[in-house]
């Protein structure tokens, strides 16, 4: 598996089809968040209605983006905060070494944040003496393994809790843990323990934030372990890593948003910890950080701006989208080759790094429609999909390699126990079919959709069985 | 720090306004932007955020329970701190209990029970039971809202494996945007109002499901959350 390479789609794939650990996490994982969404929907009447809303509002914050910013900067200023803007990932990484340095930092711990991810924060604080510790679980999980997140809310979503087993019997060794735990409880409470020194430890606590409210000029996490709050509590010194188009006009705003995040994401009603932080710790607090910095990336979103793409700023991060992808289950978010996966990584990868290099993301979809279905914000994934596919055809000619779009596509059309979950699948298909034809035949040359075969038949029995086992629960169709 | 004249940040500026089209907001534009912050009207409060009295505290409840919190009702203040030591002996938990030095809170009779060993201030790590008030309590979807400050070190809230909140009934409103017209007017400051550094949604105990999908309490903050939820609303139906 080439981890952070895009190009690498198609090998990454092929090796994912035939691991059966990762079939059966990602099993796990469709008949758990699937049938959960969609319960926790259906108790909300409004939910619809929310999404309207939502969306409305996200584009009037888009369309005004500047305005809300300047705000939070200065709100968040007003209260003590230092705001740092960066247009690149080496800015931020740099703004966020320069902070640490201040301090002499040995050790920084970090709440899940999908911006330190993308500016690769990790590795550079390494190289450069810090010891960045991980404290969500599967960040952690993942961080002992070495892997990059294979899903936006649950990074470690691809490991079995065998294979996690494993990895605390070795990592835990020089922590005195020398018994291999197999219970989850016994497991969460071992890294628990070993977690919570490193808290106090700790010089500088770096989270992301979900939202920056311009308002309070205060950013807010979305947690439930309640790791980010430790993580920025007890530190002298709180780093928010993140991204512009995180500011919200009010907190009424923001509220609007989390009717929708927890239960886009794993059908909580809420999650367990919403947290708003603004500014440094005041003088008569008894406890909080020193300093409160946030660093604001830029890195290719004010060019998404305007454009056709501007829809996939709306983002919440649920992970709803990669949640219902049939394509992301069968091949696991590492074969994206990036740190933003399944349908949004898909649009959102190309949006931030260009085409050229991640020209077969695009393709690596059925265009079911699925996320679009379940995407609280009313992205528009599907099309998106389809502009950054003929973005990715266009010029000189198409390399034979890209038959993999269609191909990948066209495996999922040969197995009608896929597409006998609905009708409604197959219609689409066939809508998209009869719009496209034009275009796929002279891209690949008549009937070229349909003999596509390049991809390896998996073992389908487990895949199979995972959608009996969904059915067989009642689960969301 | 707000740099203006720094580089990076008319470079993002500039950049933002290229990809929208258009110059920064006139004048006017702003005061009507500023005016949609002004007046913070709420988007969209689902049926379940309204209610009255009892029907929002049985609401509020319900959700509590449902996000793995445990609610005891008890009819005045004055039964708190033996409704506190009823809930850590029925668990087995530790009788040392740090308390929120909140006035309200500390001027119970703890004296009464004299099993429980308190003390007051921010967590130490050895802590095992905190015992916190709340700012206010969301039925929606059964979430509390504590606000940091001397009387309340929000170390409290995530450090001790247990959490014991001693919540009035009368706090209990229906939707989020109700804490925030309640937050605005307690903190009031000049014309706006002063955030205090941290405000904790906090719904149910901490939890995790990063280990094969399968959900355990306690991943780093409390394992278990219980609420002492006082009724004194009596008359108000
Ligand atoms: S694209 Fe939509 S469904 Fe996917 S993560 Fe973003 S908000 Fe959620």
């Amino acid at each position: 598996m080439e981890f952070m390479n895009p190009g690498a789609f198609k090998a990454n794939a092929r090796e994912a089809l035939t691991d059966e650990n990762l079939r059966s996490a990602m099993g796990q994982l469709a008949a758990g968040f699937v049938p959960l969404r969609q319960a926790a929907v259906d108790r909300l009447p409004e939910f619809d209605l929310l999404r309207e809303r939502a969306r409305e509002l996200k584009d009037h914050i888009l369309a005004n983006l500047d305005f809300y910013l300047e705000r939070f900067e200065r709100n968040c200023t007003a209260a003590g905060g230092q705001v740092h803007w960066c247009a690149t990932a080496e800015d931020a990484r740099q703004a966020v070494l320069a902070i640490c340095r201040t301090v002499d930092a040995k050790t920084a711990t970090k709440g899940k944040s999908m911006i330190a991810e993308e500016i690769g924060l990790n590795p550079f604080l390494e190289n450069h003496g810090i010891e960045p510790v991980e404290t969500d679980l599967g960040e952690y999980i993942i961080q002992l393994a070495d892997e990059p997140p294979s899903h936006i809310i649950g990074p470690a979503v691809h490991k079995t809790k065998d294979q996690v087993s494993d990895l605390f019997l070795h990592h835990h060794r020089k922590h005195g843990r020398t018994e291999r735990q197999t219970e989850p409880a016994k497991m969460v409470a071992e890294a628990r323990e070993i977690l919570r020194q490193r808290y106090l430890d700790a010089d500088v606590g770096i989270t992301g934030a979900n939202y920056l409210i311009a308002e309070t000029g205060s950013s807010v996490i979305v947690t439930n372990e309640g790791n980010g709050d430790l993580t920025q509590t007890l530190p002298k010194i709180h780093i928010v890593v993140t991204s512009l188009e995180k500011v919200v006009p009010t907190l009424e705003d923001m509220t609007t948003f989390l009717r929708l995040l927890a239960r886009s994401a794993t059908g909580q009603e809420f999650s367990a910890y919403t947290t708003i932080s603004t500014g440094p710790r005041r003088p008569d607090d008894p406890d909080g950080p020193g300093e409160f910095h946030v660093v604001i990336l830029d890195n290719g979103r004010s060019a998404m701006l305007g454009g056709e793409v501007q829809d996939m700023l709306r983002c919440i991060r649920c992970g709803a989208c990669m949640n219902h992808c049939p394509v992301y289950h069968s091949v696991g978010g590492h074969s994206y080759g990036a740190v933003y996966v399944g349908p949004m990584g898909a649009v959102l990868t190309p949006s931030l790094l260009g085409i050229a290099e991640t020209r077969h993301l695009p393709c690596a979809s059925m265009l079911c429609g699925r996320c679009e279905e379940v995407c609280p914000m009313q992205i528009p994934l599907p099309r998106l999909l389809r502009h950054w596919r003929e973005r990715a055809f266009e010029g000189d000619g198409v390399p034979a390699a890209e038959r993999w779009g269609l191909s990948i596509w066209a495996w999922f059309a040969r197995r009608p126990w896929l597409y006998g979950q609905g009708a409604r699948l197959a219609v689409r298909l066939l809508r998209y079919l009869g719009r496209e034809r034009g275009r796929l035949g002279k891209l690949w040359g008549a009937g070229g959709w349909t003999d596509g075969r390049d991809l390896p038949a998996p073992e389908g029995r487990t895949f199979q069985e995972l959608w009996r086992q969904r059915r067989g629960k009642g689960g969301a169709a | 720090m707000a740099r203006r004249g720094d580089p990076g940040r008319e470079a993002i500026f500039a950049a933002i306004r290229q990809s929208l089209g258009r110059p920064a907001h006139s004048a006017e534009a702003r005061r009507e932007l500023d005016d949609h912050i002004g007046k913070h009207r709420a988007n969209l409060i689902p049926q379940r955020g309204k209610g009255d009295g009892k029907e929002l505290v049985d609401r509020f409840r319900a959700m509590a329970e449902a996000a793995a919190c445990t609610v005891r009702t008890v009819a005045a203040e004055a039964e708190v701190p033996g409704a506190v030591a009823d809930y850590l002996r029925e668990n087995n938990l530790s009788t040392r209990i740090t308390l929120a030095p909140d006035s309200w809170l500390s001027g119970l009779d703890w004296a009464s029970q004299p099993m429980l060993e308190t003390r007051g201030g921010p967590a130490r790590n050895e802590d095992e039971v905190a015992v916190t008030p709340a700012f206010a309590a969301v039925a929606e979807t059964g979430t509390l809202v504590a606000l940091s400050g001397p009387d309340h070190p929000t170390t409290l809230n995530f450090m001790p494996a247990s959490h014991v909140v001693a919540l009035r009934a009368s706090q209990v409103v229906g939707a989020y945007e109700e804490v925030w017209q309640q937050l605005r007017k307690a903190t009031k400051k000049g014309r706006g109002f002063a955030m205090p550094r941290a405000v904790n949604m906090i719904t149910g105990p901490s939890r995790t499901a990063d280990i094969a999908l399968t959900i355990q309490l306690g991943a780093h903050g409390p394992r278990d959350l219980h609420i002492v939820l006082i009724d004194d609303q009596a008359g108000q139906e």
